[in-house]
């Protein structure tokens, strides 16, 4: 584990909303390729940690670097290198599959000749090919998901953050949706991401669980079972969360 | 940059509410006030109560009805046909001639003509009024002078500037392209930016390495493009269809509406930034917006003639300076030089909403 590339360093960050601290002096690192699962239950200050390692909110103070970026100096170069996905859907349900494809291919600055290729892979990947022209309204969920999530890794980001990403999926599509993380993941991608599911926590590399602003806990899902002496991830979140 | 751009004609084009909304307003608008709601008379049928029954009266009758303005509904005999012949609405006016009528505009040298309106449209009674009366003065003047039985009174003629015929379009028109633009440009810039916004799209693009104000020109630039066409078919309809001609410098009228837009376009943007839900900013552009740019701003009713709170409160309506501009540039003909100060005030209007919007936009993202 230590000899591999830090692709995302947190030193003592902290960001604080007038009186109100969200994130209180958090300090972690995420490597190269890894999975991992920023865990805490509502208002535990995930989002707005996310926020800032998206480059959307300068930290208060401390320091969080990105893909070899500094995310308060440089949030423009940490956002050409990262992906990223919300719970809320983030595609346009007006536009048909292609059409995203190639507006978000336009966004992140990638030639007509490789929007063409990627729609191509992704479409064959998820053998969604006959999807092509149809207006994306009248896809499935499920389908949308993983097309988002195709979309979020266009650009082959080097981190991928995934906000709650299969709220209100189906089981299978869940399954076959982390089956999708594991596959970029190997290729290298880190893929850094929130759920509420215990299960999706299990198949992650490492876990952090946040509490009240502050990360309470980072280990390997088997570590922390062990430490807090429970059989599943679903005991340690409730036990962490309920202090 | 492009690509977002394309994406947003997708948008408007995908959504057929929009696309009617975009095309079919100005159209209806301008066809609407031009044809419909119109203050101009043309054949209002009156009915005749002739006691006199002479020379004069039919003469006189003649005229109105050749005037073009009316149309002779009925000649009614008695003083009690007048209630019914307006009860069953089939008049708006009654001409009533005295009897002895041309006796005794001989002998005395006048005689009286009643005219009874029906004035439940007091608007429209008193240009018939009006008319009716232009119609008999000029006739006794003609009168007077064939006979020369006394001395020709005094020729009153008015003329009136910039509008000759008092065409109502006149007055519609620059109205209208400011409520157009206004709409257009605030309302569905203002949607279209909290769609994203609901739909978590805005996330995904603030993510992006676009930045700010990249997103915002993009957002801007097709609605920007749209506009611009509308105003081009307004012109066009009041030039072609009510032979409206623009007076003034077309290119100045242009880049002032191009300075229109762009704080119509900044006030949008005002809006996206403070409402949470395509129905709020539709509400807030809706009515927040346009009844008071409709009422306040001179396009139908004089700001001189409101209560001195109203006219205060109109200063601040954006439309009412631009309503200036515009009939000045097309009916008037005048030059920079007269409206140099409403402009500079749609200016600092324009510097005033992007400075505030960019402020809101920031806290949002803090």
């Amino acid at each position: 584990m230590l000899n591999r590339a830090k692709i995302i360093e947190v030193e003592n960050l902290v960001k604080k909303f007038g009186s109100f601290t969200a994130n209180d002096n958090l300090t972690f690192d995420v490597y190269k390729g890894e999975i991992f699962g920023f865990l805490g239950a509502n208002g535990a200050g995930k989002t707005s940690a996310i926020r800032i390692l998206c480059g959307l909110s300068p930290p208060t103070s401390g320091k969080a670097i990105v893909a070899g970026y500094d995310v308060a100096k440089y949030p423009n170069k940490v956002k050409a290198n990262i992906g990223y996905m919300s719970q809320k859907f983030s595609l346009y349900n007006d536009m048909t599959v292609k059409e995203n494809f190639r507006f978000y291919g336009g966004i992140y600055g990638l030639s007509k000749k490789q929007i063409v290729d990627k729609t191509n892979y992704f479409l064959e990947k998820l053998e969604m090919e006959k999807t092509r022209n149809v207006v994306l309204s009248e896809i499935p969920l499920g389908w949308k998901q993983k097309l988002a999530f195709s979309v979020a890794i266009i650009h082959d980001p080097k981190v991928v953050f995934l906000d709650e990403p299969t709220g209100g999926v189906d089981p299978i599509t869940r399954r076959q949706f982390w089956e999708m993380i594991y596959e970029n993941a190997d290729k290298g991608t880190t893929v850094f991401v929130t759920t509420h599911y215990m299960d999706e926590a299990e198949y992650c590399e490492r876990v952090s669980i946040m509490s009240e602003g502050k990360i309470e806990a980072l280990d390997t899902p088997a570590n922390l079972k062990s430490t807090y002496g429970v059989n599943s991830m679903n005991d340690v979140f409730i036990k962490i969360a309920r202090g | 940059m492009k690509a977002f751009i394309k994406k947003e004609f997708f948008h408007i084009f995908r959504d057929y509410r929009s696309m009617v909304i975009l095309f079919g307003m100005p159209l209806v608008m301008v066809l609407l006030f031009g044809f419909a709601i119109t203050n101009d008379i043309t054949n209002v049928r009156i009915a005749i109560l002739d006691n006199s029954k002479d020379v004069v009266t039919n003469q006189i009758t003649q005229k109105l009805i050749s005037s073009g303005y009316f149309i002779l509904e009925d000649n009614i005999e008695s003083q009690n046909d007048i209630e019914k012949i307006f009860t069953e609405g089939r008049v708006k006016e009654v001409v009533v001639f005295e009897a002895d009528f041309a006796r005794k505009l001989k002998t005395e040298g006048k005689a009286h003509v009643q005219l009874i309106l029906d004035a439940s449209d007091p608007n429209t009674a008193n240009i018939i009024s009006s008319y009716t009366t232009g119609v008999i003065s000029s006739y006794s003047l003609e009168l007077m002078s064939q006979t020369s039985m006394i001395p020709v009174k005094i020729n009153i003629e008015s003329r009136m500037y910039y509008n000759p015929e008092l065409k109502s379009v006149y007055m519609f028109v620059p109205g209208i392209i400011t409520i157009l633009l206004m709409l257009v440009s605030t309302m569905m810039t203002s949607i279209s930016i909290t769609r994203e916004k609901e739909m978590g799209t805005m996330e995904a693009l603030l993510v992006s390495p676009l930045k700010p104000i990249q997103i915002i020109i993009g957002k801007v630039m097709p609605y920007t493009l749209l506009s611009f066409i509308n105003l081009i078919v307004i012109l066009l309809l009041a030039r072609f269809v009510f032979m409206m001609p623009v007076a003034g410098n077309l290119v100045l009228l242009i880049v002032e509406s191009l300075l229109f837009i762009l704080m119509s376009l900044a006030l949008g943007i005002l809006i996206s930034t403070i409402s949470k839900t395509q129905q709020q900013a539709m509400l807030l552009s809706m009515f927040a917006l346009m009844l008071p740019t409709i009422l306040l701003s001179g396009f139908i009713f004089p700001v001189e003639n409101m209560p001195i709170l109203l006219q205060y409160l109109s200063h601040i309506m954006p439309s009412k300076w631009f309503i200036i501009i515009v009939k000045n540039i097309m009916l008037k003909g005048t030059g920079i030089l007269y409206f140099w100060k409403e402009t500079l005030i749609i200016l600092a209007m324009t510097l005033f909403f992007i400075g505030m919007s960019v402020k809101k936009f920031k806290i949002r993202l803090e």
